[in-house]
């Protein structure tokens, strides 16, 4: 296996708000443009990779998505060379204060979200979390600069640094969801030296955080036959440890619920019990809040399944994630791809679902 | 006459990067004093480390009649200590100086000598209520997140992960306060001034209650002390209707004169003594507000016989932070403006 590292730092060193992903897609694109036959983007921004099956065609396909697009901030007005902000995705807005972030102004312009001293704040707002609305970007430039370079509607995104924990673990923002798309690259890896049958969309999705409409509209488009979603999950980590919460390093999670297909859920479990790659159940007994939402209901209805990657302070600009886990994720996930065979689909069934 | 004039360019960019890159959390100074030890000892006449761990330097003049300046710049930051380890690399800490917990959910911080990489996360918001998230984060809620194989013990200190930058006419970093005035204070030891024995006194734990500035004093037993720091400027738009009128100082206006605060009135002469060189040598400067805060002048004013102290310090955003903003023109002015003064001090300057 390569070491996926560099490609996983280079991921979360890119900016690619929801809906304006394009620096992380040209990375990734680059990456896979060897490892697949044919690579092409869809009208809202997806990326779109073919990698052709064995199969005698018409061959049956299976997408596999990972959306590409992060959370982070727009600029909503500019005072004194103060700018101020709104959130893209969902911010808990209690880690923004000292946050380092870039403005993709006229050009990037480095700068740090502020908290301004609580006399400045009105009364009631100095006692608890201080808001979005009082929260500002100081770039370090002088007003009149920032007044020509930053417009409303200018993005924001998190500058944090990737650093490598302890243990072999990464952390950085936007590991939701570049941690999938690397999964997702191991897995196209391994796919050079497998033999598959069925066609394999490698998709990277935009607007995932926001709309789900990357999602959606790839799977029309290319209409396949199975879909695979990985995202990342809720690990256990500090004031969090509920049922919904999986250790960190210790294995993927598959999907369970009424977003996610049964068989599919019984067939990745038996893979992994086979491969002893450890893996668990993630429980979301409705919305999986991941693409796999929209992806079940596109066309005439897909089989869907999510895989998981454990992550730490989801929605933060420290995630936290273990390398092994988006190793044995794309591992599962080619060596699901090439135990397909290909009259898999007709033998697909919502009642054979005893797997649990 | 001094033999030369102390000034900021790249070679003083390049230790200021140094020194803030440097973790020196109160207490646990011991890189930074290594790095002063580093750039002072060819230049000075006597240096020791005291008990405490203060670097105290003597320059010696040549005239008669030279008076004992005590300059203090203090090398210790806001930090914090492991106190408990809670496992799978996850450690409880307790916060060192005075940082608002509402900046440490979501930074990445470094621990110990090796400056071990970290993180203080915070609970995903998709687990969390709209209630919950209007009441701040505090510090016994967070953990250190050093990964699952950390080895570190309690008892290690740790700070805001380095991030020293120049943008365009600031410099951002973590612990501008004080390594602004470290790297201001050591450019004066490699200058001669007849007319005064420049005692330079590098101290530790500021932060935390002045408490190595006041043990320097009664080392040096100076004549006058003036204390090199940074002081916040809170000149950001007011937030709501009025004016900012708290401000204390303004970024772009020079180096800042402290008059009085919490820690200690300024001596009247020097403040009077300072004014006046800034206007006949065209050096922007400016009175910090009167008001809270302290610097080490508290510390020292009030040692042995009482020591004339004035502070002098250089405006930055966002103390004790994770990033602080200063301007570069700001910290330029002080070396300029320390520089005419203490070349012009004579006996007569406490007389009056």
């Amino acid at each position: 296996m390569t070491d996926i590292l560099p490609f996983l730092d280079s991921l979360i060193s890119a900016p690619g708000l929801s809906a304006y992903e394009r620096p992380v897609a040209q990375l990734i694109q680059d990456k896979w443009k060897p490892l697949v036959d044919e690579i092409s983007s869809s009208r809202i921004g997806s990326l779109h990779g073919l990698k052709k099956g064995r199969g005698k065609s018409p061959r049956p396909s299976i997408m596999i998505a990972t959306h590409m697009d992060a959370i982070g901030l727009m600029v909503t007005k500019v005072v004194d060379g103060f700018i101020h902000l709104d959130e893209i995705g969902g911010i808990d807005v209690r880690i923004l204060p000292g946050t380092p972030v870039i403005v993709h102004g006229k050009q990037d312009l480095p700068g740090v979200i502020v908290m301004p001293l609580l006399k400045i704040l009105p009364e009631d707002t100095r006692d608890g979390a201080i808001g979005l609305r009082h929260l500002l970007v100081d770039t370090g430039l002088l007003p009149s600069k920032v007044a020509s370079l930053v417009r409303v509607g200018d993005l924001v995104s998190f500058n944090t640094p990737p650093t490598e924990l302890s243990g072999e673990v990464i952390s950085g923002h936007s590991l939701d969801n570049r941690a999938s798309v690397a999964a997702l690259t191991i897995c196209l890896e391994e796919l050079q030296t497998k033999l598959h049958l069925w066609d394999v969309w490698a998709v990277a999705t935009a607007q995932e955080e926001e709309t789900l409409g990357g999602a959606a509209t790839s799977a029309f488009h290319l209409n396949p036959d199975l879909a695979i979603v990985v995202d990342v999950t809720f690990a256990k980590g500090p004031g969090v440890d509920g049922w919904e919460n999986f250790p960190l390093g210790k294995g993927p999670t598959l999907g369970w619920g009424a977003n996610l297909h049964p068989y599919l859920y019984k067939k990745f479990k038996e893979l992994a019990d086979r491969l002893e790659i450890p893996v668990a159940m993630d429980i979301t007994p409705t919305h999986s809040g991941t693409d796999a939402y929209s992806i079940q209901v596109a066309r005439n209805g897909i089989p869907t399944i999510v895989i998981g990657i454990p992550l730490r302070y989801m929605h933060t600009p420290v995630e936290v994630v273990a390398v092994k886990d988006i190793q044995r994720a794309g591992r599962l996930i080619a060596e699901f791809i090439s135990s397909l065979e290909l009259d898999f689909a007709s033998k697909i069934s919502w009642e054979d679902d005893d797997a649990k | 006459m001094p033999n030369k004039t102390p000034t900021i360019s790249a070679p003083q960019f390049k230790l200021l990067e140094k020194l803030c890159r440097a973790v020196g959390v109160s207490g646990g100074e011991g890189e930074v004093r290594k790095i002063v030890l580093d750039e002072i000892k060819s230049s000075v006449d006597e240096v020791k480390v005291d008990a405490l761990g203060n670097v105290l330097a003597t320059k010696k003049g040549r005239g008669a009649k030279r008076l004992r300046v005590m300059l203090d710049a203090h090398m210790d930051e806001v930090g914090f200590m492991l106190v408990a380890d809670d496992g799978e690399g996850l450690y409880r800490f307790k916060i060192i100086g005075g940082i608002d917990p509402r900046n440490l959910a979501g930074k990445q911080v470094v621990v110990g000598k090796e400056h071990f990489p970290g993180v203080i996360g915070a609970k995903p918001i998709h687990h969390t209520t709209p209630e919950e998230r209007k009441k701040p984060l505090a510090e016994d809620a967070l953990r250190i997140d050093l990964g699952p194989e950390s080895k570190i013990k309690v008892g290690e200190r740790g700070t805001f992960a380095p991030n020293f930058q120049r943008v365009g006419p600031s410099l951002m970093s973590k612990a501008l306060d004080n390594r602004l005035g470290i790297a201001t204070l050591i450019e004066f030891l490699k200058v001669s001034y007849p007319n005064v024995d420049l005692c330079a006194a590098f101290t530790v734990q500021e932060e935390i209650g002045l408490r190595g500035a006041k043990v320097a004093a009664q080392y040096f037993r100076p004549d006058l002390a003036i204390v090199i720091d940074a002081t916040p400027a809170n000149d950001l738009p007011m937030q709501f209707e009025g004016e900012n009128i708290f401000y204390n100082t303004k970024l772009g206006l020079g180096p800042a004169l402290y008059v009085s605060n919490s820690s200690a009135i300024d001596d009247p002469r020097l403040v009077c003594f300072i004014q006046d060189i800034a206007q006949k040598a065209k050096i922007p400067y400016q009175i910090r507000q009167p008001g809270g805060g302290g610097t080490n002048a508290g510390g020292i004013q009030r040692t042995v016989v009482g020591v004339p102290v004035v502070s002098i310090s250089v405006p930055h955003r966002y103390t004790h932070s994770p990033i602080s903003v200063a301007r570069i023109d700001d910290w330029k002015n002080m070396p300029a403006l320390l520089h005419a003064a203490i070349s012009q001090i004579t006996p007569a300057l406490l007389k009056r």
